[in-house]
């Protein structure tokens, strides 16, 4: 379904709607506090980012030393292509006929995964993985504080990109994750080495890295801010970004795994005002409205070589035509001003017609004046 | 100094008033004004909406007129914005356009931030996305208004949370949008100003076109208009209530 009208029923929410505003406060000013108390903040982020982006970088080495890592621990990898197949791993991997319990996580969520909680009769569990240090194979949980010395079955989910090299890595992201989320002061971190089942999840992945601008989306360690200062999302709540990760972080990961055709992940792209919001406060400085610019650029791309053209497409490549030359242009300023004034009554133009009306719905329009700018100066002198 | 100034396609045709403002502006501080009739749009609209080789066109037109300009003068955060920030993605040599929005200008490059005018209102100032966070302007616009005499500058809440316009956003996502901006015109009638400031036509017309419909009273006005205020020579009109540059009435300085 498209955004804009995924998001029109959860916009008829009040009750949500001031839930979200009031933990979007909440969240802000934990994070605001957080990360202003820490004096190299900013040195961190650049740290965080550099450090993803050599990870993510050389992906296909860092794995192979994670697998080798858990191996030698006495654990085992599984490799799964798309959610179906995670999910028939995961089946095949837990005792039969138990009830596993699940510790949650995005890539949990991502591939639909439930359960309840661990308790001391559980035989089998499933973790969504927070890092995985490829050089001891370790797995890591930030901030939720269970322990994971558990003694039945275990079975770790975690994407291709939460691969981290060593722990001289994860401590900077760590610190970032954790002020990130407002949190400084109780980053409980769980790990857990070897002795677990690791399926590690492509499901569009791979399809991302092979986007040199888009794959910095990938640097996301799951903070959550880029949500908690997301205006859009403060008003739509997640469920308009279903199946993908809700808020900013998945307006630009959905489209990428997904593809920018069909309605979702076309929409995305354009779900947001591009006010910066994320941009500025994501720890490892994913420029999420940079990459949302680029996928817009994708969707557009992919829509031109249609048959019949778009009304977007003709409105657009008009516009610039006109702009692109001074007659022109001067042209359809008083063409199109005089037919403005014509809608307009006691200076207000109420309603548009066409693609034009969405604004007209709930705003008015001033006429346009009758003399324009450059008739002003042509006349002054 | 030689100031040349970019109105934005918006602005020439839809707020024209602004542009009259900055030129009433800086000749009030003894500069001189010029006005390149070639300029059109930025590109802006294009590169946000993804029709980004029709963006590079436009931007490689903007570079041609405004290259051998010293200083441009922009009453858009958001198309100084995109000169600045996007212009460089589009083509690493199209960096380095000398384009200031207005605050910029008066703050960094001339040294001024009390510009002489008056402005018996009660204001409050929206700063715009663009201006915040892709151009840091921080203060400026403000330091501007409190030189202002008998202007009541009253602090927005929340003034940092975007008022929902986003250019395409406005159209394509209109319902968050106008939720938005429903929450933004709650904060502004919170300070119980007359009057709401920003540093972008843009913003201002979706700010302004939502109190205008919703018959608010409040006014959306521009930055250079309360600027250009009581300055003498280019006595900016009233505007008409909730519905900025309507048909005002015919200016001093206008023919």
């Amino acid at each position: 379904m498209r955004f804009s009208d995924a998001a029109r029923p959860e916009l008829a929410e009040p009750g949500a709607r001031r839930a979200r505003r009031q933990a979007a406060a909440a969240a802000r000013t934990g994070r605001a506090e957080a990360t202003e108390e820490a004096p190299d903040w900013e040195l961190l982020r650049d740290a965080g980012a550099a450090i993803r982006d050599r990870t993510l970088g050389d992906l296909g080495a860092h794995l192979e030393a994670l697998e080798a890592a858990v191996i030698e621990e006495g654990g085992q990898v599984h490799w799964a292509r798309d959610a179906a197949e995670a999910r028939r791993i995961i089946r095949r991997l837990l005792p039969a006929g138990t009830e596993a319990a699940l510790v949650r996580s995005d890539v949990t969520d991502e591939i639909g995964l439930d359960g309840g909680e661990a308790g001391p009769h559980s035989k089998a569990a499933v973790v969504g993985a927070g890092f995985l240090v490829a050089e001891t194979g370790t797995l890591v949980i930030a901030d939720r504080g269970e322990s994971l010395s558990f003694p039945g079955t275990l079975v770790v989910v975690a994407g291709l990109e939460d691969v981290v090299a060593d722990w001289t890595d994860l401590e900077v992201l760590l610190q970032l994750l954790s002020r990130a989320g407002g949190d400084p002061m109780r980053p409980a971190v769980a790990t857990r080495t070897g002795r677990f089942q690791l399926v590690l999840l492509d499901n569009g992945r791979t399809k991302v890295l092979a986007d040199p601008v888009g794959r910095e989306a990938l640097r996301c360690v799951h903070c959550s801010a880029c949500s908690d200062v997301c205006p859009v999302f403060e008003r739509a709540g997640p469920r308009p970004y279903a199946p993908g990760r809700p808020g900013p972080i998945g307006a630009v990961l959905t489209p990428q795994t997904r593809g920018v055709e069909a309605s979702l992940g076309a929409s995305l792209p354009f779900a947001s005002t591009l006010c910066g919001a994320c941009g500025d406060v994501c720890p490892v400085k994913i420029d999420i409205p940079g990459l949302l610019v680029h996928l817009r650029g994708r969707v557009v791309e992919s829509r031109r070589g249609r048959p019949v053209p778009t009304p977007e497409l003709l409105l657009m490549r008009g516009i610039a035509w006109s702009m692109g030359d001074q007659r022109r242009y001067e042209r359809t300023l008083v063409r199109r001003a005089r037919w403005a004034r014509l809608l307009a009554r006691d200076g207000r133009i109420r309603r548009l017609p066409g693609l034009l009306g969405k604004w007209t719905d709930a705003r008015d329009l001033p006429a346009p004046p009758r003399q324009t700018f450059r008739a002003w100066w042509r006349h002054r002198r | 100094m030689r100031i040349g100034v970019f109105v934005t396609c918006w602005g020439d045709a839809l707020f024209p008033a602004t542009g009259r403002a900055i030129v009433g502006l800086l000749e009030h501080l003894g500069h001189e004004v010029t006005f390149e009739p070639a300029q059109t749009c930025c590109g802006q609209l294009h590169w946000t909406t993804g029709y980004h080789p029709e963006a590079t066109a436009l931007a490689r037109r903007f570079a041609q007129i405004f290259r051998d300009h010293e200083v441009v003068v922009t009453p858009s955060a958001s198309c100084a914005a995109t000169v600045r920030t996007a212009y460089p993605r589009m083509d690493p040599a199209l960096a380095g356009l000398r384009v200031y929005e207005l605050s910029e200008l008066l703050v960094d490059v001339l040294g001024v931030t009390d510009v002489g005018a008056t402005y018996p209102h009660r204001v409050t100032y929206q700063p715009t996305c663009q201006s915040l966070r892709a151009l840091g302007l921080g203060d400026r616009p403000l330091r501007l208004l409190r030189a202002v005499r008998d202007i009541e500058l009253a602090d927005l809440p929340e003034a940092g949370e975007c008022c929902g316009f986003g250019g395409a956003f406005a159209m394509k996502n209109a319902d968050t949008s106008v939720a938005m901006v429903a929450d933004k015109i709650a904060r502004i009638h919170e300070t119980g100003a007359d009057v709401v400031c920003a540093t972008d036509d843009s913003c201002l017309a979706h700010i302004g076109g939502a109190l205008s419909r919703l018959r608010s009273g409040v006014r959306a006005v521009h930055l250079a208009e309360i600027l250009a205020s009581g300055l003498g020579a280019g006595e900016p009109t009233e505007i008409p209530a909730g519905s900025r540059s309507a048909e005002q009435a015919p200016r001093s300085d206008a023919p």
